[in-house]
């Protein structure tokens, strides 16, 4: 049974009178305005609207609601709504609420055409491009000063920094590298044991770790760790002021606060491609030696003549290169962090997308200019 | 230095924006050697965007900003360093650096610009971290204190190089009102002490009426400013209904029924 009921009386050919009874409340549900504009619809003459509500219930904001919609769909068919038939709570909230509606003269919402969206987007871009190259610009001044040994920063924060994107680091670079070791051995004994060739697994893990895999999974393992944290971190700042503060101070944020994080990834991304290296050839040559029953001496001769110093220094470009990415990245979304809990997120997302994108990007160029050089 | 009557801050034709919104046209006001300055107005008339201006952090649409009789929007970057080094602010919410404790926070501008040693320097923090009621917090970090003693730290980083001009963004906001009183109170005795001038942006009435020796009032709907003058004056002398609205949160003359 229905708390509330709506119901139409003719008192004259031009009037309809809505008798409103029962409980309109929030949870007991609203009858649809539609029923009343079809009974309107079917007779063309009515001008004006009128209402009973001596045997209304209860109720709250929920009546105004369908009070102020049935007004307005009347306001658009020419129907006069004649409101002394209301009680005095109600006709006051429908007051307050149409004032309201005077008052605020949304100028701002206007949908914008195809044409004015899409020119939107190019500005946004442009503006974006314009940014990262002027942020690069003044990350190369700050290392310029710090060359010529006139940067400003703290020595103390540049070790902090260090240790968090370096040693903090080892743990998940050494379990990451090692599986790779591993599935990468795997993958190797699949087909060369159909030609009985298994020893060049060795070959297989020792190229592909030191002159690839290893500083991909370290800058993979980094833009997630170190990239968001820089992101976060800056972008916080940010919210809080603290960039600001800096700035009115004459401090340079990106001297101060960039180039020390760039700076350190650029120091320890090739050292920790190093290591990873080592725990894959590591990785590789416990499972072959163990499951796949390869001779330890042989094995780790073939690694040896396999990997040479040029695999390891294309590796080494790789984790110094991926450094930069990774720091610029991660600053560049801190920085440009907009002032609120979700551009902070959106902040911290951006910086491992873009770090993890452009780490791809950069492995395939790299690659591509190593095959030209035949390094 | 020499007595001089020209004003420290001359705002001239100023327009300021938004985003892309143009939020406040032609702004013209001075602000005297050791007044108490408040900038006030509804929230988001852009009392914010012009205290950017201001202390420099954002170029405005057009007009200018003198200091001294100087234009800081026409010099070089590092001319107008030159001359933000010699503005203190206080940040909405203090805005202290968090990786910092309080005194490191306070010493930093002093390791940068000044020529005192270390220990000279660590006297310096006592003194600033005294002068806000702060002793024995140097070594806290600004996560480990109230709101309110985080922005009284943010002041004394601000006062760290005794700058001429202290500028404040809502220094009441955030606290209760007792606090907001003592804040009120520092802010003028360190105005005596320091012998600074002083810009307030705020919208807190008591404050206002506590310490504001002179002001302008920003209007949303006309973009301008409609009234200058010392806030008790304007409070007994203008006619400007919207001006006494204002100033009597609505409860006098014309308040829209």
């Amino acid at each position: 049974m229905p708390l509330n009921k709506l119901s139409f009386e003719h008192p004259s050919s031009n009037t309809l009178r809505l008798k409103l009874s029962g409980e309109w409340q929030i949870y007991a549900g609203l009858p649809a305005v539609e029923e009343v504009i079809s009974e309107l619809s079917s007779h063309k003459d009515i001008t004006q609207l009128t209402f009973d509500l001596s045997e209304i219930g209860a109720w709250d904001s929920a009546l105004i609601s369908f009070l102020l919609h049935l007004m307005r769909e009347c306001g658009h068919r020419k129907i006069q709504v004649i409101r002394e038939g209301l009680p005095e709570g109600i006709n006051n909230l429908l007051t307050l609420a149409l004032k309201e509606h005077e008052r605020t003269i949304p100028s701002k919402i206007k949908p914008a055409s195809f044409l004015e969206r899409a020119a939107d987007k190019f500005l946004q871009l442009k503006a974006g491009i314009l940014a990262l190259v002027n942020f690069l610009g003044e990350i190369a001044c700050a290392f310029g000063r710090f060359f010529t040994g006139k940067a400003y920063f703290r020595r103390q924060d540049f070790f902090g920094i260090v240790q968090r994107c370096g040693a903090d680091a080892l743990g998940l670079v050494s379990l990451i590298s090692l599986l790779v070791g591993i599935i990468l051995a795997f993958i190797g004994a699949m087909q060369l044991q159909l030609f009985g060739a298994q020893i060049y697994i060795a070959d297989i893990v020792g190229i592909g770790m030191v002159r690839v895999m290893g500083a991909v999974m370290t800058g993979i393992i980094m833009s997630g760790r170190t990239g968001a944290s820089f992101a976060a971190e800056l972008g916080l700042m940010q919210v809080n002021e603290e960039i600001d503060a800096y700035k009115t101070l004459g401090i340079s944020p990106v001297e101060f606060l960039v180039m020390p994080r760039v700076l350190a990834l650029m120091i320890m991304l090739p050292l920790l491609t190093l290591y990873a290296d080592f725990m894959g050839i590591v990785g590789g040559f416990f499972i072959s030696t163990s499951v796949l029953g390869l001779n330890p001496v042989e094995y780790w001769h073939h690694t040896q003549s396999a990997v040479r110093l040029s695999n390891l220094w294309v590796g080494l470009v790789h984790g110094f290169v991926f450094g930069i990415i990774i720091g610029v990245s991660g600053c560049l979304r801190g920085i440009k962090c907009g002032r609120s809990a979700e551009a902070l997120g959106e902040a911290t997302t951006s910086a491992v997308v873009t770090s993890i994108t452009s780490i791809v990007v950069a492995t395939a160029v790299i690659t591509f200019i190593c095959q030209v050089l035949g390094v | 230095m020499e007595k001089n009557t020209r004003p420290v801050i001359e705002v001239r034709n100023l327009d300021l924006s938004y985003d892309d919104y143009a939020v406040m046209r032609d702004l013209n006001f001075s602000v005297n050697k050791g007044d108490i300055f408040v900038v006030m107005g509804p929230s988001g008339c852009g009392k914010s965007t012009l205290l950017k201006v201001l202390i420099g952090l954002k170029e405005p649409l057009k007009g200018e900003v003198l200091y001294n009789g100087v234009d800081f929007w026409k010099q070089d970057e590092s001319a107008q360093q030159e001359m933000m080094r010699r503005f203190g602010v206080l940040y909405q919410g203090g805005a202290l650096w968090s990786s910092f404790t309080l005194g490191e926070n306070v010493a930093l501008p002093l390791q940068l610009y000044s020529k005192l040693s270390s220990v000279q320097i660590r006297e310096m923090v006592e003194l600033k971290l005294a002068l806000v009621g702060l002793t024995g917090y140097t070594d806290f970090y600004p996560a480990q204190i109230s709101g309110g003693m985080r922005k009284r730290a943010g002041l004394a980083r601000a006062i760290a190089l005794d700058p001429e001009i202290i500028f404040f963004d809502e220094p009441s906001s955030g606290l209760d009102p007792l606090s907001a009183r003592m804040l009120d109170d520092l802010i003028i005795r360190l105005r005596d002490i320091l012998g600074a001038t002083i810009v307030i942006v705020t919208h807190e009435l008591a404050s206002i009426f506590a310490v504001g020796d002179n002001a302008v009032l920003l209007d949303t709907e006309s973009k301008t400013m409609i009234a200058e003058g010392s806030p008790k004056g304007l409070l007994a002398d203008s006619k400007d209904p919207r001006v006494i609205q204002f100033l009597t949160r609505g409860e006098k003359q014309g308040v829209a029924r």
